[in-house]
């Protein structure tokens, strides 16, 4: 069978390719300034979790003062003893709170886990790659957003605290300083800073994932070849390349306004605490549009990646491949190209011309073709296999239920007659948790039982992990749920207190919310400690423990260096092939030169 | 462990389905002319979402219930119509609910942001700033007294920045914190921030629309019962935001007359 070389073979020799970096050789190039992908993409994982838990808390925090508005919460004073005074939270410290919640959880964790953490330890090895094709880049991709994770939780310790404008830090609010309110100042000066260099090392990260994918593919390794999360984050890369290059210009544009005096943002004639502001001429739309314009893509960065790791991770657990790979790929293609043409639909109300949102809402109902698509596939390839149930693939089935629930919510808000009414309510809440947070967080959980023998050498508890998936998928849903009740009532949101008459026959289903989000919070607990107890006490993981047939199950685990200790792997076949009818075993591996009639 | 994944999936997806289908948690009833529509085009979202919901639930938890943990001699089998099949449902299903619903809700919204305002509408300003909203009426002369940002004065109460020294418009411009209007007529509502963005909600008028600094916008609706509904700020504003309200009073004509009357400076 002709092979179609990678162009590693083309372009550079054998040794050219394997001298790409030596072995590390001191203990700062091991383990914190590595040019390793698979160190970074532990690194990028480390501080995920770091930001989610923060994150967590935060809402834990929110959750708590919503409903307990009187009581007191030990400690919370001395993180911000004027947000907080004697622990009682107000209601402007609350909002810096919900800005931090948004911005870390969309950012350092929707993003840096699935896509950066993932794609950085797997793309490579999975293509059969030694690194990724910019090691250096790389690393500087983390160490600045690691930067960007720094200032922005340097805002908890400024005088007047974290911002109070939300993650979309809407102008003028977010524009003209702290007249506008607390958190305005300092804290919403080191918000953009914070994305700005977030935004940089995302393009680094993306163009270094589109050459990777592009030019390190080892010998026989064909695009068609690829396993569906190499695709998935090979899509994600090319949107990301495109959106943080509109979001960078934005956040620096907002910086412009707030400390050179320009007017990007800012119209003429506004009066903000008695002062009339000395702008004019800008255009608060302009930032909605280019926050949009990167904010819905965004969506589909979050979401992607999680798609092409449940994806993987199911054709393992189902012992088939699924009805149609290339029906998948295609789907995730339209879903990535369509994501440019949908932002609109964050901007119904906002008072731009009302034929735009028509125009913008037809493609945003347009992605649920490839979105059900994909569902059906997922649910259709479930017929007749032989499902295997391991916590990886209890959360990847999770994944799918998840994604049903948060996507069918989505058709209300695409159309702008509804979402003259749910706007800004508890109903876009529970769509957007469940189907980018919750969905997404199910792949993170999916991919991290699946990978996290390979990642370091040990097997997670099984048990931990099947407790700990039962109280997050049956959580999930009694927090989530919930929220599109209240929206349908028209509970508006990013309130710290509920003081409208009609919303007080609510609070016992916030009540509810809040004493599920608290249980489903500590579950989590259960998962770090399955993490760390597991990474030191785990049982020794063998090399392909899921007997699964892409290239990073036939390295070691964890892999050396290197990846293939020098060697360039030979693929002969596509990553899917389960069952085969007169094949010697359940599986052959990509790198297996069986020969079998009928296959690719 | 299959099974009982099976079964969870199933009592989520019909306890979701409980509240929705016993009108547990509803909007409240609809006080617009067009509400009607927008009423309606959520109900017809919510019976196919709703079933496309409960179908993929319940599909899932079927296929995991048969299949999973089958023995090694079992045969993988694959679904009748293949990725094909599915490919032309997803395309057949999902786009007629595309066209029938996009079709269908594009009146709804028209009714509400193409059509322009009748002409016998009553037009009213409507100011939003940090963190309350305030009215105004045009007066007997039917003209608003133009805004001067520089003059606004919250102390003196000159909310809008007139200046009724020089400005004959002005004189008799009626300002008020909560938006009085006579029943069953056409409101023209025009939107002003003052100073950050914010947005006018009443869920009984199915009406929401923000208020952009720097750009005037208006809105119109017809209130058909009288009655007293809280105006909500949904746009973040600051942080006064979660109390961002005034009321709306649909009154009749005359007791909306002597409403104005009463306020007439």
């Amino acid at each position: 069978m002709p092979f179609r070389a990678g162009v590693v073979e083309e372009s550079m020799s054998e040794e050219a390719a394997i001298a790409h970096h030596g072995p590390p050789t001191s203990f700062l190039r091991k383990y914190v300034f590595s040019v390793d992908h698979k160190v970074i993409g532990k690194q990028y994982f480390a501080l995920a979790l770091v930001a989610v838990f923060t994150g967590m808390i935060l809402s834990w925090l929110m959750r708590f003062h919503l409903v307990w508005p009187t009581a007191p919460i030990p400690g919370l004073q001395y993180l911000s003893k004027v947000g907080a005074p004697g622990g009682i939270m107000t209601p402007e410290y609350y909002l810096s709170l919900l800005t931090m919640h948004g911005t870390l959880m969309v950012f350092f964790v929707l993003t840096n886990a699935p896509f950066a953490a993932f794609g950085n330890y797997f793309l490579p090895i999975q293509i059969g790659a030694e690194d990724m094709a910019f090691p250096r880049f790389n690393m500087m991709s983390f160490w600045v957003t690691f930067l960007a994770f720094a200032v922005l939780m340097a805002a908890f310790f400024v005088p007047d605290g974290p911002p109070i404008s939300g993650w979309t830090a809407y102008p003028p609010l977010s524009a003209v300083g702290s007249d506008a309110g607390p958190g305005l100042g300092m804290g919403q000066n080191l918000w953009a800073v914070s994305i700005a260099l977030f935004c940089i090392a995302s393009l680094l990260g993306a163009l270094n994932f589109i050459a990777t994918t592009l030019d390190l593919r080892t010998k026989g390794m064909t695009l068609m070849r690829m396993p569906i999360s190499c695709w998935a984050w090979f899509i994600t890369s090319c949107i990301a390349l495109l959106a943080f290059a509109v979001l960078l210009p934005a956040c620096l544009l907002l910086i412009l306004d707030r400390i050179a005096g320009t007017s990007f943002f800012i119209p003429a004639g506004l009066v903000i605490s008695d002062r009339l502001q000395p702008h004019s001429g800008g255009s608060p739309l302009l930032w909605q549009h280019l926050f949009w314009f990167f904010g819905h893509p965004e969506v589909y960065i979050a979401i992607l990646p999680s798609m092409g790791i449940v994806s993987h991770i199911l054709i393992n657990s189902m012992r088939r491949p699924l009805l149609s790979h290339k029906v998948v790929i295609g789907s995730m293609l339209a879903i990535g190209s369509l994501s440019y043409m949908v932002w609109g639909h964050h901007m119904f109300i906002s008072g731009m011309n009302p034929f735009s949102s028509l125009v913008f809402s037809f493609p945003t109902l347009v992605i649920t073709i490839p979105a059900t698509i994909l569902t059906l596939i997922w649910l259709g390839s479930l017929y007749g296999s032989k499902l295997q149930i391991t916590t990886a693939s209890l959360f990847a089935l999770g994944f799918i239920s998840m994604f049903v629930s948060g996507g069918v919510s989505g058709f209300f808000l695409a159309q702008p007659a509804i979402d003259i009414y749910l706007h800004a309510t508890y109903f876009v809440v529970g769509h957007f948790h469940m189907v980018m947070g919750v969905a997404s967080i199910f792949g993170i959980f999916a991919g991290t039982y699946f990978w996290f023998p390979k990642m370091s050498g040990h097997m997670l508890n099984e048990k931990l992990g099947r407790i700990h998936f039962w109280i997050t998928f049956v959580g999930a849903y009694c927090i989530f749920m919930p929220f599109h009740y209240l929206g349908l009532v028209g509970n508006v949101r990013r309130t710290s207190s509920f003081v409208y008459d009609y919303v007080q026959p609510l609070i016992p289903v916030h009540r509810f919310i809040t004493i599920a989000a608290l249980c489903t919070g500590a579950a989590q607990l259960i998962f770090l400690f399955n993490l760390i107890y597991s990474r030191f006490k785990g049982a020794p993981a063998p090399d392909n423990p899921w007997n699964a047939i892409s290239l990073e199950w036939t390295t070691p685990s964890p892999p050396p260096w290197d990846n293939f200790g020098g060697k360039h792997p030979v693929v002969y076949r596509d990553p899917y092939q389960y069952g085969v009818e007169g094949a010697s075993s359940d599986f052959i591996m990509q790198d297996s030169p069986e020969e079998l009639p009928g296959t690719v | 462990m299959a099974k009982f994944f099976a079964i969870t999936v199933v009592i989520i997806a019909i306890a979701s389905a409980v509240p929705i289908v016993l009108h547990t948690w509803t909007p409240p009833q609809d006080i617009s002319t067009h509400g009607y529509m927008i009423d309606k085009q959520m109900d017809e979202t919510m019976i196919e979402a709703g079933l496309s919901f409960l179908a993929a639930q319940l599909i899932l938890a079927l296929f995991i219930w048969q299949f999973a943990g089958r023995g090694k001699q079992e045969k993988i089998k694959t679904l009748p119509g293949g990725a094909k099949g599915l490919v032309i449902a997803a395309l057949v299903l999902v786009g007629s609910e595309i066209l029938a619903l996009g079709v269908i809700g594009q009146k709804a919204w028209a009714s509400v942001y193409f059509a322009p305002p009748d002409k016998d509408a009553m037009t009213i300003q409507a100011q939003a700033g940090q963190f309350a909203f305030y009215f105004r009426y045009p007066g007997p002369d039917g003209k608003f007294g133009g805004m001067h940002p520089d003059k606004i004065d919250e102390g003196n109460q000159n909310f809008f920045g007139l200046d009724p020294e020089n400005d004959i418009d002005a004189r008799d411009d009626v300002v008020a914190a909560e938006l009085a209007i006579p029943v069953n007529r056409q409101v023209n509502l025009t939107l002003h921030s003052k100073d950050v963005g914010h947005s006018f909600y009443v869920r009984e008028l199915r009406i929401q629309q923000d208020f952009v600094p720097g750009l005037d916008l208006g809105v119109h609706f017809t209130a058909t019962k009288p009655g007293r509904y809280e105006i909500l700020c949904t746009q973040l504003c600051g942080l006064g935001h979660y109390n961002m309200r005034a009321y709306l009073s649909v009154l009749s004509q005359e007791d909306f007359d002597k409403w104005l009357k009463e306020r007439a400076p």
